[in-house]
């Protein structure tokens, strides 16, 4: 909550977020393993973009493949177990 | 004001009808089905501009409503007996959420066995959701507690959610002369819900966040809290405004009947309290001071009210149509609670009386104050009895 | 539809069913009180003044009459005389075919006729609490269908129903 209350005084009657959630909330940090795209392999048939649970897969404006938004990324790897070209791995955070 | 011969679900009916309610969603269940059988009805021929959301359960019934009212619409529904049992859940989602939906619910025993007769259970299990519940006398405190708990629900400073309740049978289906109230009263007295934290796509919020121990829970709580305690002063606000324009109130949180002087005085919630009058006038002309002491607000709890009827009254009795397995009644369980820090309290007798529909008469009504006349001579016998129970022959 | 009319009137009235599941042909007890001054008492009536028998194949497994007052009434839809459910002479008993009436105006079905329109019209002649016209009134207003044939039923059955 943005406005910082100090006490119960100073928050809205329900629990309520004010702020955009993706910006204020970024959770990419969850991540173990990150996934890396290979577009030269990409078929553009978007499952993984379709799969993602979190959104965090964008389709690139020029059609050529994906991209992952890290801020967001949590690692499940769904996209990567999904991708039928096998273009999606899965590769340690560190 | 025209008067019409209605049922108590069809006063509850009318209640939102007149309350304008906005998105109905309800599942029909005995015997609380001629409710939203009369709102499709009042719907589908454009008498009432409202949103019918048809869905499989009560659960859904709920969260359909607590979603409305996120959004800003005003929200009924109205069910009973297990249908309530089902909406369990929800019903603490929508007093968190701050959504004040307002449901009638139709008192009805929890099976097994199955019984669709009067029963206080179901309403009672949901002492803790945080709901204002109301129990009615009438099919006109019926329609007309259902359009003033909107008010009550929806001011700014309360937002909490609230339901009405109809003894099966003994208020769901008795027909009786009832007042019905013009829309023009009715817009009068209640404005259009206009929430300050609603759904706005042009204003996105997140709803229904996490809180960690450290955050905010607990403040949150303590703001439902607060809410609930105002609510008290206001349920009595509001009924004096429906009071000056239609002439009609019910007593307040405690509605008391003879009490001034009584030795003696039965409390109930629900509709014996009419027979339980008949009675009290018939003792009052033996002589006898006997009085009645309705609970119609059961949340938030009248405890100023029992005190103050407990410094001036020798013997309490207090009827219950539910029970608390391992304690007792439920009603009688508060009451004691609410008068014991008293200095000099009254002595309190639990009658468990009506379970399961079981017909409260004035015979056994009689028999209570006999009962409470015996223990004002001669001390308290027991703390709690159940009453016309099929007993094993004594000897 | 008979609380309707009393209320019309001008008596205050109470009307209550008491039945378990809610399916057609079930048997189901109904109540009406009424007074001149406002009613209070909320229990079952178990003393009855009056007391009216749509089916009497219930009779074989209900005893109607328990607990009607000795110089109660009986209204019985039957095609017997009065004299067949007579139980004490100071009973006063009336019946009135009212299944009949009520096929022959079309009240329902053959198999299934609806019997309870016919049979207000004979509780207003035996009674002779309320005019015709209330109940009339309060039938055209309140009927969901066939309004002026469940009318017609009811003064049939108010000029046909014998009083023993």
């Amino acid at each position: 909550m943005s406005r910082q209350p100090r006490s119960y005084k100073d928050l809205p009657l329900a629990p309520i977020t004010y702020e955009d959630t993706r910006e204020a909330f970024k959770t990419g940090s969850w991540r173990t393993f990150k996934p890396v795209v290979d577009n030269s392999r990409c078929k553009k048939c978007w499952i993984c973009w379709k799969f993602c649970p979190d959104m965090s897969i964008r389709i690139l404006e020029d059609g050529t493949g994906v991209e992952i938004d890290y801020d967001h990324c949590k690692g499940c790897g769904i996209c990567a177990t999904e991708c039928p070209a096998r273009c999606i791995e899965m590769v340690p955070e560190d | 004001m025209a008067k019409k011969l209605i049922n108590g679900n069809y006063a509850a009916a009318f209640g939102a009808k007149l309350a304008r309610a906005e998105v109905i969603a309800a599942y029909p269940i005995t015997p609380q089905t001629a409710v939203v059988e009369q709102v499709a009805d009042f719907v589908a021929s454009g008498e009432m501009k409202a949103r019918y959301v048809c869905v499989e359960s009560e659960h859904s019934a709920m969260a359909a409503c607590i979603a409305a009212a996120s959004a800003g619409a005003r929200t009924f529904t109205a069910t009973s007996s297990q249908g309530l049992l089902l909406m369990h859940e929800l019903l603490h989602w929508a007093t968190g959420a701050r959504t004040p939906v307002v449901m009638v619910n139709v008192n009805r025993a929890v099976a097994p066995p199955w019984s669709v007769w009067a029963d206080q259970t179901d309403s009672i299990s949901q002492r803790d959701t945080g709901w204002m519940q109301f129990y009615s006398e009438s099919t006109q405190e019926e329609l007309d507690t259902v359009i003033m708990s909107y008010k009550v629900g929806e001011s700014p400073d309360i937002m909490l959610p609230s339901f009405t309740t109809e003894d099966a049978f003994f208020l769901s289906h008795t027909f009786e002369p009832v007042e019905i109230p013009s829309q023009e009263l009715v817009d009068g007295f209640l404005p259009p819900f206009r929430p300050e934290i609603r759904l706005d796509v042009e204003n996105p919020r997140g709803f229904g966040s996490l809180s960690m121990p450290h955050q905010w829970y607990m403040e949150l709580r303590y703001l439902i809290a607060e809410a609930m305690d105002r609510a008290r002063e206001r349920i009595l606000r509001v009924e004096q405004e429906w009071k000056e324009l239609t002439g009609r109130s019910y007593g307040g949180p405690l509605d008391e009947y003879r009490t001034e002087d009584a030795d003696v005085v039965l409390m109930n919630a629900g509709t014996a309290a009419s027979t339980i009058r008949e009675v009290v006038d018939n003792l009052r002309r033996e002589g006898k001071r006997v009085g009645l002491a309705r609970i119609r607000c059961f949340r938030p709890f009248p405890t100023e009210e029992i005190r103050a009827l407990g410094r001036r009254v020798h013997t309490i009795g207090v009827m219950d149509r539910c029970y608390t397995f391992g304690d007792g009644g439920p009603f009688f369980t508060e009451v004691k609670s609410a008068l014991y820090n008293l200095k000099d309290r009254p002595a309190v007798k639990n009658f468990v009386v009506g379970i399961g529909g079981r017909d409260i008469t004035m015979k056994t009504v009689g028999k209570l104050y006999d009962n409470l006349f015996r223990i004002k001579a001669g001390g308290l016998d027991s703390e709690k009895e159940w009453i016309d129970l099929k007993r094993p022959e004594v000897g | 539809m008979m609380a309707g009319a009393l209320f019309g009137e001008g008596k205050d009235v109470q009307a209550f069913p008491y039945f378990g599941v809610e399916r057609r042909g079930a048997p189901v007890t109904a109540f009406l009180r009424m007074d001149d001054r406002p009613l209070r008492i909320r229990s079952e009536i178990s003393e009855p003044d009056v007391v009216v028998v749509l089916d009497t194949f219930l009779m074989k497994y209900v005893d109607v009459t328990a607990g009607l007052k000795p110089d109660g009434v009986l209204i019985v839809n039957s095609t017997k005389g009065p004299a067949a459910y007579k139980r004490s002479p100071s009973l006063k008993v009336a019946t009135v075919d009212a299944t009949g009436i009520a096929i022959r105006h079309g009240v329902g079905s053959r198999t299934t006729p609806i019997v309870n329109t016919a049979i207000l019209g004979a509780m207003v002649r035996v009674l002779g609490i309320v005019k015709l016209e209330s109940v009339l009134k309060s039938i055209r207003e309140t009927a969901p269908v066939k309004r002026e044939e469940n009318a017609a039923s009811a003064i049939e059955a108010y000029e046909r129903v014998v009083i023993g």
